[in-house]
This record gives structure tokens, sequence and C-alpha cells, in this order.
């Protein structure tokens, strides 16, 4: 399959400030692709740079085909949803979404039939006589999505369209979303800095620092699997852990501190491989107690209970263990007859080798 | 009422000396006596019958409108791309840029008058004309337009031009569709405080007007025949009128544009 869009070496300053840092990318078409990252990363300045906002310093981004250098925005086959939703204040909600059918040929009965179709899409049926001013956030929201999609874009940019939102609003949006996203099968480029967002809603991930994509992956290899140190802190919790690699081969031999000498797989060290000194990490959530009682037969480690933060259905805890500076971060749910340890417990931690990952230097 | 009785006598003798001049008027232009002096003589309109009858004043009047009406167009429009180059758009020297168009309200006015005299009539060598008093009054209005107009700018967010063009417009269909409507309170007050302002100016009219005579200057030349007083009276009753009344429009139409935009109000001349 042919790419939608391709940016190939995509570089842009302001001024002395390098936003973009040579951006090579391919997103395909009807695709949900996410740009993750912390503010400041550029992945609203390559976003906006998709859709006609800002021109590229330097490199190529062609969409369908065609290169869009010198095509402004109101040209290209790109529609946005704006941070602040940008409805239009002064003007009704059935004028916000036809606003861009302007200058359409179809008939005016024809736009106002389209006007209300894509109110109903988005579960506002109805609402079209009413001023635009007098909505609710989550309505904003769907105004602009109607006012976007209305268009047929090959391409809707979405810039942080969740944001604004509480969070059982969001968490809703978000499925909605998906939803409009394979009824409609218009490729979606989302623009967040919720890691959370980006792994409920997309088909893949590029995480942003520093103008540069650092792993572009679908969510699950992104979580499970992150090149380095960066991606893996930004995504989720992890533990980090110094190691050493101490042999390559069809199994790679690494050294754990506080763990011990573990076999692991060459998937398991995303990011490549060298001899010697590295950071591993671990997830919290393959880490486990070993509970009075309980025995396993997986790897364990011995430690002390540092820290125990109970969350209701959740305990985490921080686990001490001898030979690591930082206490192991895990969390347990809290199932029927399962104690909650206090502060000062001796306990064991079941660890798998399946889930480290060598995150390099 | 027993705590700050005090402060509340001090406004209202305040409000009293600084309103105390404009009350006397009304009540001297409807006073029938020739003499500006209390007891009143009775009522009486003919002071403002005696208005109708001086062609002087309907030329002087006429100036003004011409001069005031286009002042306030050419400052209001030279207000809009300023206020949008400083509320939308980002460039070198910004906000000096800014500071230098607002410079001319703090110039104390008889300095810019006589500079002004200086290069129109020696400089450029252009004959004083009521040309002349609009290049200048445009100069000290501008900088009132453009501070209201940052206000309506200022409020407005700056994806809505770019969600215009977004939607298949170009960069003067966004502004033209979507800005313009959204700051035309803002237009409308800023237009209004411009023409008041630009009317009711003396110092720069004065020194520019020529053989062409402004309202202001034709009142100011009034007084020295102490007949005329009470006829200044009645003119300047219908001038106050007419400034309040306009200045009530100007803001009911910046505060509506608050509202629109959805914005808490923030300060304003009324």
């Amino acid at each position: 399959m042919k790419p939608l869009i391709s940016l190939r070496g995509v570089q842009k300053y302001y001024g002395d400030y390098h936003a973009l840092r040579g951006i090579d990318l391919d997103i395909m078409p009807g695709e949900f692709f996410s740009l993750l990252g912390p503010s400041g990363c550029g992945k609203t300045t390559l976003l906006r740079t998709i859709a006609g906002f800002e021109d590229v310093t330097s490199g190529t981004l062609t969409i369908d085909g065609k290169s869009m250098k010198g095509v402004a925005a109101n040209l290209r086959p790109t529609n946005m949803v704006f941070q602040s939703y940008a409805i239009f204040p002064h003007l009704s909600v059935a004028q916000n979404v036809g606003f861009g059918l302007r200058t359409d040929s179809r008939s005016k009965a024809d736009k106002a039939r389209a006007v209300v179709e894509a109110l109903e899409m988005v579960g506002l049926g109805g609402y079209g006589v009413r001023a635009a001013h007098a909505l609710s956030g989550g309505q904003r929201q769907r105004v602009a999505l109607a006012r976007a999609l209305i268009l047929k874009p090959k391409v809707l940019l979405l810039d942080e369209p969740l944001s604004a939102l509480d969070k059982k609003m969001r968490e809703q949006m978000q499925v909605e979303l998906i939803r409009l996203q394979r009824n409609v099968g218009i490729t979606f480029i989302l623009v967040t800095h919720d890691q959370e967002e980006a792994l409920v809603m997309s088909d893949r991930i590029a995480v942003m620092f520093e103008g540069s994509i650092g792993q572009l992956d679908d969510p699950e290899t992104l979580y499970r699997r992150p090149n380095t140190r960066k991606v893996a802190e930004f995504i989720g919790k992890m533990n980090i852990l110094p190691g050493r690699v101490t042999g390559m081969g069809d199994r790679i031999s690494v050294d754990v501190a506080g763990l011990g000498a573990s076999a692991i797989a060459p998937e398991q060290a995303p990011g490549g491989t060298a001899m010697g000194d590295t950071m591993i990490g671990i997830r919290p959530e393959t880490l486990a107690i070993l509970f009075p009682g309980d025995t396993t037969e997986r790897r364990t480690v011995d430690g002390v209970v540092d820290e125990v933060v109970y969350y209701g259905d959740m305990t985490y805890y921080d686990v001490k263990v001898p030979g690591i500076d930082e206490p192991l971060n895990l969390s347990m749910k809290n199932l029927i007859g399962r104690p909650v340890l206090d502060v000062g417990a001796q306990t064991k931690v079941i660890w798998d080798e399946r889930s480290l990952v060598v995150l390099g230097r | 009422m027993t705590k700050g009785w005090g402060l509340r006598i001090y406004a209202l003798i305040y409000l009293l000396f600084l309103f105390a001049p404009i009350i006397l008027l009304p009540m001297f232009a409807f006073n029938s006596g020739k003499i500006i002096a209390f007891p009143l003589q009775g009522f009486s309109t003919t002071w403002f019958e005696q208005l109708w009858t001086r062609t002087e004043l309907h030329r002087a009047v006429q100036n003004s409108l011409i001069i005031a009406v286009s002042v306030a167009a050419i400052s209001t429009v030279l207000g809009i791309c300023a206020a949008r180059a400083g509320a939308l758009d980002d460039y070198p020297f910004k906000r000096s840029m800014i500071g230098l168009v607002m410079l001319p309200l703090v110039l104390p006015e008889i300095i810019l008058a006589v500079a002004l005299l200086v290069i129109i009539a020696k400089v450029l060598g252009i004959a004083p004309s009521v040309w002349t008093i609009i290049m200048a009054h445009v100069l000290i209005c501008t900088p009132y337009a453009t501070a209201i107009l940052n206000g309506a700018f200022q409020n407005l967010d700056k994806s809505f031009e770019e969600a215009a063009m977004d939607l298949g417009e170009n960069r003067w269909g966004a502004f033209r569709l979507v800005t313009l409507p959204l700051v035309m309170p803002g237009i409308i007050s800023a237009f209004l405080i411009a023409f008041i302002i630009s009317l009711d100016e003396f110092i720069i009219a004065f020194f520019l007007s020529g053989n062409v005579t402004t309202l202001p200057v034709y009142i100011y030349g009034l007084r020295r025949q102490s007949d005329d007083l009470p006829i200044i009276m009645a003119l300047g009753t219908i001038l106050v009128t007419m400034s309040v009344a306009l200045l009530i429009v100007a803001e009911f139409f910046r505060r509506r544009g608050m509202r629109r935009a959805g914005i808490k109000d923030s300060g304003g001349l009324l």
C-alpha cells in the first residue's frame, strides 16, 4: 500500500530554534496515527506543517502523492480540529459546520442536508440552530469534528482535541473518536502528550523528543519494547536498573543489578545491544509480591517493603532490594484474601526474564 | 450606613466638583438673561434659536463634521491594521512598533501642534486646510482607536483565522468572515471615540486651520464678545449631550463585543 502522507528529511527552524530535526515518516491511508511527546517536542509543529500553517525549512512533504510545497492550508486535502476547537462564536452551530461548504457548488438544500448529516454523525442532531458560544466543551469538540469531517478530507488532524475536557468526558470521547474513525475511514493524525490516550486510540504511535522521532511502533510494541530509557520513562512506569550485557548470540546474556544473570531474546533489546554497561527496564505490573503461604516456581528476589500506597483496586509497593539503589516499583491487584503488606515487611518479589528490556546507556 | 460615611460624602463632593461646570451649561443655556450670573432670569430657548442664524457657525460645524468623520474612518482602519498585527502576528520589534503607534497619546499636544505646523507649512509647504487638520487628527486619534481595537483583537482566539483557512478560505476571506464580524463592536466603538476626540480637538485645529474654522476654534473666537456667551452655553449643551450619547453608544458596542467573545469585562472607558 502506498503511504498517504510522506515526510522526508523535514527540518524546521524558528530563527535559531531547531523545532523539527529531520523527520522521516510514512502514514498509511485509513490509519489512526498519533504523535506523542512532551510539550516542546515538535509534535504540534509537525501537525501544523502537514496542515499547511507552517512552512518546512527543508525536506519534502507529500500528501496523496502530491508535493505540498507552496500549497496553502486552504488548498490541502486536510482538515484540522484545533486544541481550542476554534468554533466561530458569532455563528450558529449549523453555520459553523457548513462554513467549509461556502465554496462548494452544491445547491443550498444539499448543503443543508450535509450539515444535518454531519451533526447527526457526531451525535448533535437537532443542535443546528443553537448559538455556538452556548455549547459545552464536549459539544464544541463534536461541532469541530463535524465541521472538519463534512469536507471529507483525506486526513483529519487533531491537535490535543481532548485536553480541555474533564476525565470522564475525555474517556467517552476517546471511544467515540475511535468509532468515528472506523466509520468514516479517514486517516486521523492525533497530537497528544497523554501516553494513555495515544495507547488507547492509535494504530501506530510516533514518540517525539526534541524535534525527532524517538520510536515509531504500534501501542503494544511501544509499551512492551521501548527502545530507549527516554521512551520507557515517558510511556507508563518503568523500573530502570543498571546492568551489563555479558554475551551476545542467539540469546543475549545480561547481568541485572539485584536480580542476577539472565538470558533474554534479541527482541528484548529493540534499541540494539553492545557489550558492557547498559540500563535494563522492567514494568511494575510484570513484578509480583510472593505473599506469605504462596509458592512459585518462577525467579524471586528478597526485599523489604519500603512504601505502600493503597488505591482500592490496586496496591502500589516500593520494595527495597539489595544491590539496587532505587526501590523496585510494583503494583498488585487486591484480590480476595490477599493481604496488604506493611512497610518494613520482609518479602520476595517474583520476576520474569521475559519482561526485561535492554534500554542501552 | 454607619461604616465609611466619610468616604461617601467625600465621593459625593468630589463628583459634584467634577460635574458642576457641565451642569452649569444647560442652566445658562436656557436662561433668558444675557449675563452669565445668578440669579437665573427665566426660561428661554432664544439662544438655541440664535444658533440657527449664524452662517459662520454652520460653516464651522460642517468643517468639523467633515474632519471628524474622515479622521474617525482613517484612524479606525489604521487601528484595525495595528491591532490585528499586534494580536495575531509575530514579527521582529513587535512591541516597539506598537509602542510607536501609541506614542502620540503621551506627547504634549501643543508641542505636536507646533511641530506639525512647521513640517506641514514650512517644510512641505502645504497650505493649511481641512486636509492638514485631518492628517494631524489622524495622528492623535489612531492611538485611541488602536487601544480600543487591541482589546477587541486580544480577545480573539488565534486559531479562528487558521480554522477558517483550514476550511477553505484564503487569508482575506478568513479575516472578512471571521475576524471582522467578531471585532465589529470594537470597530464601531473605536470609530465613535475617534470621532468625538477629533470633533472636540482645539489646539492642533487652531494651529493648522489657517482660514478654515472648526467648531472649537469658532467657539474660542466667540469668547471676547460677552454678548455671545449664552450662545456658547447653548452650543456647549448640544455638544455635551451629543458626546455623552456617542460615548454611551460606543461603550454599549464595546461591551457587546466582550460578551460576544465570551470575555469578562476588564475595565473600559465608562
